[in-house]
């Protein structure tokens, strides 16, 4: 089991949930990966895929402008 | 000073030539050297592939003379590197020779792996390679009707290609005069029609305009190519009767095969452009691991970057100044309305309605390519 921060602040393209994604199909069941972001959308974003995939959504908070999303892989 | 480029794709051709450039003198008394490695004696118009597909351009227009598309200054060899050895500042080539440097840049790009999910390779077609973008045009004409669906799996390169192609395959079915009897369906990973929001803005009330239908958070897990059914990781499945897909892709076989960075992706500084723990060492283009586009454009613009520091620090001994994250990107919108795309790590893409003058404008720039990838403009 790893943890990995992707730092994916100040991006539009491909933007934050695809380097989620793409870092998610990397990982292995049972990583955690925390995803930082600027995008507002990202935080309703994210646990909207993480809900529809069937991964675990661990932790989501704002601190000052970036949002730290935790997601653990389940599959 | 011994300046090494492995690479001979958009990125590494344009700091090659801008740092021949700017240290013409230098190179002419002896103080600097610049030799390039690349795997190929062409050099090919990535960008080209998407008209390929829709029989808008020949294979041969793709291509150029790499030596070429050089300053004369430049060392030039067709002999791929093998091996890094960063502790001793050498690379390795596949015909055993050593070559030593003091400055190195690594501009090896990315490749497709199809083979990655099960059944893609042998479902689908693709336009990311010349031999598949022929095929795909020859089965485009052959088509008489039925669902064409396109999956869009990541990582990818150019992150607009799926729309355009979506918009290409509207135009190009209506041409044929058999666009009511195509269901066009555009699956794609992320909760719109593309993941930059601007674009997908913009791009949703056209794909409605055009009736091209959409589900989003599909990400592809297995295709069946006997079925002809595509099935997604959140657990949706589609028939299909001709599947375009956008294949996952890797850093180069070099930078797996030596290691680099997870996925084939070099771990790279997103401002510097250095290589994480070696300031002598620079990664431009699709090779690196920085959340921007994997576009010949990210390309362009860090390699103006790495070439404008490399020859300051020679000359001055400081650097000038670091990647913004700056991409433009055309976006075709059919087969003569195009927009644009250009942002940078701080300014979102203010798409403008797509227009006959953007698209002519991309028509020139697959010509003027060639002067650009020369560093002339």
């Amino acid at each position: 089991m790893s943890e990995k921060v992707i730092d994916a602040r100040n991006t539009f393209c491909p933007g934050p949930l695809m380097e989620l994604i793409t870092y998610m199909k990397q990982a292995q069941v049972g990583d955690t990966l925390e995803l930082l972001s600027t995008d507002q959308g990202t935080a309703s974003d994210v646990p909207e895929w993480v809900a529809k995939v069937g991964h675990e959504m661990v932790s989501s908070e704002q601190v000052g402008d970036v949002w730290h999303l935790k997601v653990r892989k389940m599959k | 000073m011994r300046i090494l480029v492995v690479g001979g794709g958009t990125g590494g051709t344009i700091v090659a030539n801008n740092l021949a450039r700017r240290l013409s003198n230098e190179i002419r008394t002896g103080k600097v050297r610049i030799t390039m490695l690349s795997a190929s004696d062409r050099h090919m118009y990535q960008p080209g592939l998407l008209y390929v597909a829709f029989g808008q351009m020949t294979p041969d227009e793709l291509y150029r003379d790499q030596a070429s598309m050089l300053e004369p200054s430049i060392a030039f060899h067709v002999d791929p590197v093998t091996k890094f050895h960063f502790d001793r500042n050498a690379v390795e080539t596949k015909s055993g020779n050593t070559y030593e440097y003091d400055t190195l840049i690594i501009a090896t790009g990315a490749r497709i792996v199809p083979e990655e999910i099960p059944g893609l390779a042998e479902g689908s077609e693709t336009f990311f390679t010349e031999e598949s973008a022929v095929r795909m045009h020859q089965r485009l004409m052959e088509f008489q009707g039925g669902t064409v669906a396109m999956t869009v799996s990541i990582p990818h390169k150019c992150p607009v290609a799926p729309v355009e192609a979506m918009f290409l395959l509207h135009d190009f079915f209506k041409a044929r005069g058999i666009r009511d009897k195509v269901k066009l369906r555009y699956q794609y990973p992320v909760n719109a029609v593309h993941a930059t929001r601007n674009v997908a803005q913009w791009a949703k009330p056209e794909f409605e305009k055009a009736g091209i239908e959409y589900e989003t958070f599909f990400n592809l897990r297995e295709v069946d190519p006997v079925k002809k059914i595509i099935y997604s990781e959140e657990g949706t499945e589609l028939e299909y009767d001709l599947l375009i897909a956008i294949p996952p892709h890797r850093g180069s076989e070099i930078a797996d095969d030596n290691d680099l960075g997870q996925g084939g992706w070099i771990p790279t500084d997103r401002f510097k452009l250095t290589m994480d723990g070696r300031e002598n060492v620079y990664v431009i283009g699709d090779a690196t691991n920085i959340p921007v586009s994997k576009t010949g454009s990210a390309a362009h613009f860090e390699a103006e970057v790495v070439s404008e520091n490399i020859a300051s620090l020679i000359k001055t001994g400081t650097q000038v100044r670091e990647y913004d994250g700056k991409v433009y990107c055309f976006i075709e919108a059919g087969y003569d309305r195009a927009t644009y795309n250009a942002f940078d790590y701080v300014n979102l893409p203010d798409l403008k309605p797509a227009s006959k003058a953007i698209h002519w404008f991309k028509i020139a720039y697959n010509q003027m390519y060639w002067t650009s990838v020369r560093g002339l403009l």
